[in-house]
């Protein structure tokens, strides 16, 4: 605030222009900072177009010979992406089974101690987990379960993964949105001798519904794009497998395994167009919740 | 009243998961990466070597930590003023019209796009354009990986910016105005001042983001394991070589992969520690 007063003295015109440069400034940087959503997506809607068909969802990938026979003769290349996503829903599910229900009830647990020193103590280790790159929560699920459970690469070991990069997503937004919830309403509640259990899955869960949902969703967005996790755990697999115990490929890893075989650039473009839509899709749906249904 | 003791226990019981994760997860990562550490010792964290041959096996995590901490910096560096700027547009000049909303989603949509697809895309649409400058020859390196990693982190930055932009007191700003200061003054000398450390946090919060972005570093820097000669030269980061060799790693080696993990782990958490620490205080 001191240095006002030799800016205050000086001329007018001068300082109007510069502000309006910075202004212009700012609007540049911001349509700069944005310019590669539509870039990207641009890029992506018109190369991966082509591929995608009925067979694209209903076909697991080729091998490299049957797409370097395909693209040499200028055709589409056959297969698609079912080994991907039948994997993918398999490690989603059962690792939503583990976080969601887990996630909820230390959230909840969280806001109910809050003047616990020891429930600040796990808020804040959920917010370390929160950092942990998704990279060494890979590393974490290969030495728990790959090598001493399921004895080699499985979808059980991936899903462990994706789980632990839920848990503290959903554990923070369950907090944040019971936070948001008036006192009066769990004090009526207890005024008219609700007990406890009954107050907190009659009221607290849903009237804050919406907020969890979002969180959950959110969560769900993050943990469908997530790659190296699930090379170090799932590996991939060229079949359609719903084994647990077992190696299986996801949407995610399989765009790894075309982005390494140059026979299979083409069909990269429309996996990663498709992973995109659908994450983002995700995400907005997520966005959309929260902002319809504002609790009161 | 028993249905209230069986609530109150479950809540408990999995507040306890967290914990024994959390210990878990330092445990495992100090039990793996103990054979590293014993053959090596201290040497490993400033060795660059990295040798898997057999017989004359050596490993050290300097080049990946150079290669780690100069794309993040790096990274940092060019989203700064890229998140500055849309969270003076956001918060600022164009608070709560419907153009700061669109904005704010855009700019949200950057942060849902998946890691490998933002290496994909650097892989084929930037990599060109930076082999077309003549600054490298075949466009993957240092700087090509924080140009894309600097596009991650804009969300992050920005949204928190934001937040606590928008929060600086009217009054403040009105008093400002008040005495004649232009909007770029009040922005420079009422704005920035008292929501310095907030904007501060949320550039380490981005940066610890940048720390363990994996996949799409590793599908840009160029996979050379020594410390980068350059902006554009080939390197790796601690996150890429876990993601490279892990698979094919075993023994000592698969040791030092997560000897690096655990490094990673740790610099992560301090670099996100300090930036909680600060908005707590800012807070």
């Amino acid at each position: 605030m001191t240095e006002m007063y030799p800016v205050l003295t000086d001329n007018i015109s001068r300082r109007n222009r510069t502000n309006i440069r910075f202004r212009y400034l700012v609007i540049a940087g911001s349509v700069i900072t944005v310019i590669p959503i539509f870039l990207i997506v641009g890029n992506l809607a018109v190369k991966g177009f082509r591929q995608i068909n009925l067979a694209f969802f209903t076909k697991p990938a080729p091998d490299t010979f049957q797409a370097m026979m395909a693209a040499s003769s200028g055709e589409i290349i056959p297969g698609g992406i079912a080994n991907g996503l039948t994997g993918s829903l398999l490690m989603v599910v059962l690792a939503s089974l583990f976080a969601i229900p887990l996630g909820l009830m230390t959230g909840i647990y969280i806001y109910e101690n809050s003047s616990l020193k020891y429930a600040r103590f796990i808020r804040n280790l959920t917010e370390i987990l929160q950092g942990v790159p998704s990279i060494i929560l890979g590393i974490i699920a290969y030495i728990w379960i790959v090598k001493n459970i399921t004895r080699g690469y499985s979808a059980l070991a991936g899903s462990v993964s994706l789980a632990i990069m839920m848990l503290p997503l959903i554990i923070r937004s369950t907090e944040e949105t019971m936070r948001m919830i008036p006192v009066s309403i769990r004090e009526a509640a207890f005024a008219l001798g609700t007990p406890y259990y009954k107050m907190i899955y009659k009221i607290l869960i849903p009237v804050s519904f919406s907020g969890l949902a979002t969180g959950v969703l959110l969560a769900l967005s993050r943990i469908l794009g997530e790659t190296a996790p699930l090379m170090l755990t799932a590996l991939g697999s060229p079949a359609i497998s719903l084994d647990v115990t077992r190696p299986v490929s996801a949407v995610p890893l399989l765009i790894w395994d075309f982005y390494n075989d140059p026979n299979m650039v083409s069909l990269v473009w429309s996996a990663s167009l498709f992973l995109m839509v659908f994450v983002l899709s995700m995400n907005l749906l997520a966005r959309s919740v929260a902002s319809k249904h504002k609790y009161i | 009243m028993s249905g209230d003791r069986v609530t109150k226990v479950l809540l408990f019981i999995s507040s306890l998961t967290i914990l024994l994760l959390s210990a878990g997860i330092v445990i495992s990562l100090f039990g793996g990466a103990l054979p590293a550490f014993r053959e090596f010792g201290f040497r490993f964290i400033i060795s660059s070597a990295w040798n898997p041959t057999a017989g004359s096996e050596e490993y050290g995590a300097m080049s990946f930590i150079a290669g780690t901490v100069i794309t993040s910096i790096l990274a940092l560096i060019i989203c700064i003023p890229m998140a500055f700027s849309t969270s003076l547009f956001i918060a600022e000049y164009y608070n709560g019209t419907r153009t700061s909303g669109i904005l704010r989603s855009l700019v949200d949509l950057l942060a849902g796009i998946p890691s490998i697809v933002y290496g994909f895309w650097g892989f084929y649409a930037l990599r060109p354009l930076m082999v077309a400058t003549g600054l490298t020859d075949q466009g993957f390196g240092v700087f090509t990986a924080s140009l894309v990693l600097a596009i991650m982190i804009v969300p992050y930055a920005t949204s928190l910016s934001a937040e606590i932009i928008s929060m600086v007191p009217a009054e403040l700003k009105e008093a400002a105005y008040s005495l004649g200061a232009t909007r770029r003054e009040v922005i420079f000398s009422v704005v920035i001042p008292s929501a310095r450390s907030g904007i501060i946090a949320s550039f380490i919060l981005a940066l610890g983001r940048a720390l363990g972005e994996t996949m799409a570093v590793t599908m840009l820097i160029g996979n050379a394991n020594v410390i980068p000669k350059g902006l554009f030269a080939p390197g790796n980061t601690m996150a890429s070589v876990i993601a490279n060799q892990f698979g094919e790693a075993s023994g000592l080696k698969m040791s030092a992969l997560i000897a690096i993990g655990l490094l990673l782990f740790l610099i992560t958490a301090l670099v996100n520690y300090l930036g909680k620490l600060i908005i707590k205080r800012f807070a």
